[in-house]
């Protein structure tokens, strides 16, 4: 074939398969819509997201502010009920829904941050004991076998009461006690793909084992991970509002779900309002990040392209 | 009387210069069961066999499965550790070599892999897959490996758009197309085929025999073509090893080992090969290997397959045969080789 005619097939070849593979995004969007939940979490994990970026404006009151006039005054609808605070006020008179929508910021970041985290710690432990085994796997995984002998509330009490409560301490404490079900998972999925012959193929082809580990390995056992993660974020949201129900989560004045559970709970028993709608925000956030995770397995998959 | 001739390492000629020599080879996997380990237990996998390859043929190893040929391979290839013995590429035993320079010398030697739906990454496109190689060695870039890929793709007959879509869209047989063109892609003096084409149908077979055949006159390659079955090599090979319990049992020509096997082994795996014409295969004399392979963890004493042999004897019980050149570049493993014929010992 001379050069002339083989460029000319190139570019032939290179223009009908743009046609034919769409662009990464339309292929994206393309899934979601065909998923009716995925599109259902990915909406109102963006309204929530938006919600926590600029909780400053939608707030309707400062978060914090103490108005003794207006204590456990309930949602707009009920009896007694003030158009001021829609979703009511708490004991002291703040405004429930401004906490609400300040305390996303809190629990999104930390519920986020704590999974990336655990995640980056876990996946990589998991990789290299799965990959490399022996010696190393031996050590790593007696490590993860010690860490889940660890009651995960117990650790973060212990290691939030040495260190003080705050956000930053309340990450690492979620994220250290949370590696080791990635790293197990990963490890096992590793162990099993370094057995197929692409993996041998690589090998003979001399292939660094860094390369091996990123290019072969990592995106085979990502797609578990990307569900357990989403699932584990959910998780964490709702760790970090029963450490913050506890009172060694977030400290007042900063506010978090968990924060406004902990702060309502000896009135819960008359003032259904100030669990209930934390309460909700937890649990739709919650569900909206698992449907979202079940949509981006299928979407990390090529062959769910079709 | 025939006349044996003892030779050490089965070379027929000093003279000439191998491709790829296999002194002495031995795979032994630990399987010693407890903290303690007061006895050791192995599996013999490979057990002292020698070979060599020519260049620019091909060495068909055929055997049952458990039989070490793979295991062989894998240690060619070096994704095994050996035992014992010498691998001797080019001049150069593969097992001195570490790190960089093993790395290096991987260029030359490559695979060719039984399934092709595991070999292919399926998270990578057909152009990463093939690219892989040249990336790896600094081979070429940019324009150059788009170039050279599309190459490859000629080469193994597909499609060039092919390269930007994902091994699931692919059948069997162009998947292992895919996968020839990545062992091809470094231009490699010798390729291990790992029974390549006993995952495809019928009618896949021949149409990737015959593609393997005619990039090996194009590219001046050498093969070595392990098979589980002796009409899986028939068409490609030169030259035929037969192995049984990690030893080589038989190897010569394909010529004389289809006309005249010397052992019993062989000659059963000949008569297993079903006869399409109903009269002759009447006709034919079938010689049944009964019962299954012993375990290579636990081989029976003196010959190998004495256990499952028509025609042994006491001495191949307790004295092992070793491999001889019972004709002139005919080597057997076998205390009472075949007569011309079959099924019919040779008078002591």
């Amino acid at each position: 074939m001379s050069v002339n005619s083989q460029l000319q097939n190139q570019s032939q070849t290179i223009t009908s398969s743009t046609k034919q593979t769409p662009s990464f995004f339309v292929r994206w969007l393309r899934l979601l819509l065909k998923s009716k939940t995925g599109t259902i979490g990915l909406i109102i994990v963006l309204a929530v997201t938006l919600v926590a970026i600029f909780a400053k404006s939608l707030a309707p009151h400062d978060p914090n502010l103490i108005n003794p006039a207006m204590m456990l005054k309930p949602p707009v609808w009920a009896d007694g009920g003030s158009s001021a605070h829609i979703l009511g006020t708490d004991n002291l008179g703040r405004d429930i829904l401004s906490r609400i929508i300040y305390g996303s910021q809190i629990s999104l970041a930390v519920g986020i941050s704590a999974v990336a985290l655990a995640g980056a710690i876990g996946v990589f432990v998991g990789l290299i004991a799965g990959y490399y085994g022996g010696l190393i796997d031996n050590i790593l995984m007696r490590l993860v076998d010690s860490f889940l002998a660890i009651p995960t509330i117990l650790f973060a009490l212990v290691i939030l009461s040495i260190f003080g409560p705050s956000v930053t301490t309340l990450i690492v404490v979620l994220g250290i006690t949370n590696w080791v079900q990635y790293a197990r998972l990963v490890r096992g999925e590793v162990l099993s793909i370094k057995e197929r012959e692409f993996v041998k193929a690589a090998k003979s082809i001399g292939v660094r084992n860094n390369k091996i580990i990123m290019k072969h390995l990592l995106p085979n056992v990502i797609s578990p991970f990307i569900v357990i993660s989403t699932l584990s974020v959910a998780t964490t949201i709702i760790l970090e509002a029963s450490l913050s129900f506890l009172g060694l989560g977030i400290q007042p004045p900063t506010i978090s779900w968990g924060g406004i559970l902990s702060d309502g709970r000896d009135y819960i028993a008359t003032s259904w309002w100030l669990a209930a709608f934390p309460g909700m925000a937890i649990t739709i956030t919650v569900l909206a990040i698992i449907f979202l995770g079940d949509w981006l397995r299928d979407v990390l998959d090529p062959r769910a392209n079709n | 009387m025939v006349q044996i001739v003892e030779e050490k390492n089965n070379k027929p000629t000093e003279q000439e210069e191998y491709l790829l020599e296999v002194k002495g080879l031995k795979k032994y996997f630990d399987i010693s069961e407890g903290w303690f380990k007061k006895e050791k237990h192995y599996l013999r996998a490979v057990d002292n066999i020698d070979f060599f390859v020519k260049q620019g043929e091909t060495l068909g190893i055929v055997g049952e499965s458990g039989c070490g040929k793979s295991t062989t391979g894998n240690l060619i290839m070096q994704l095994l550790d050996k035992t014992e013995g010498e691998i001797i590429f080019e001049g150069v035993d593969l097992g001195t070599l570490k790190g960089e320079e093993l790395r290096k010398k991987r260029a030359e030697i490559q695979m060719i892999f039984q399934d092709p739906y595991s070999s292919l990454n399926p998270r990578m496109r057909v152009f990463d897959i093939i690219a892989e190689p040249l990336i790896t060695h600094h081979v070429v870039k940019g324009k150059d490996l788009q170039n050279q890929v599309y190459e490859l793709l000629d080469v193994v007959g597909l499609d060039r758009s092919y390269a930007r879509r994902y091994p699931h869209e692919f059948s069997g047989g162009q998947r292992q197309r895919i996968g020839i063109a990545r062992a091809l892609a470094l231009k490699p003096k010798l390729i291990i085929c790992d029974e390549p084409v006993s995952a495809l149908d019928v009618s896949i077979q021949s149409q990737i025999l015959n593609l393997m055949a005619k990039l090996q006159k194009e590219f001046q390659l050498t093969y070595i073509f392990i098979a589980h079955g002796l009409p899986a090599v028939k068409h490609i090979s030169d030259r035929v090893a037969v192995m049984y319990l990690g030893k080589i049992v038989e190897i010569t020509t394909k010529e004389k080992l289809f006309d005249h096997p010397l052992h019993p082994y062989t000659e059963g795996l000949l008569s297993a090969v079903p006869i399409a014409d109903p009269e002759l295969r009447d006709k034919k004399h079938r010689i049944l290997i009964e019962g299954d392979m012993p375990s290579p963890a636990n081989p029976p004493s003196g010959c190998r397959f004495h256990t499952r042999c028509p025609y042994a004897q006491d001495t191949c019980k307790s004295e092992e045969p070793k491999l001889m050149e019972a004709k002139p570049d005919h080597f057997v493993a076998c205390h009472f080789p075949l007569k011309e014929g079959h099924g019919v010992l040779i008078e002591k």
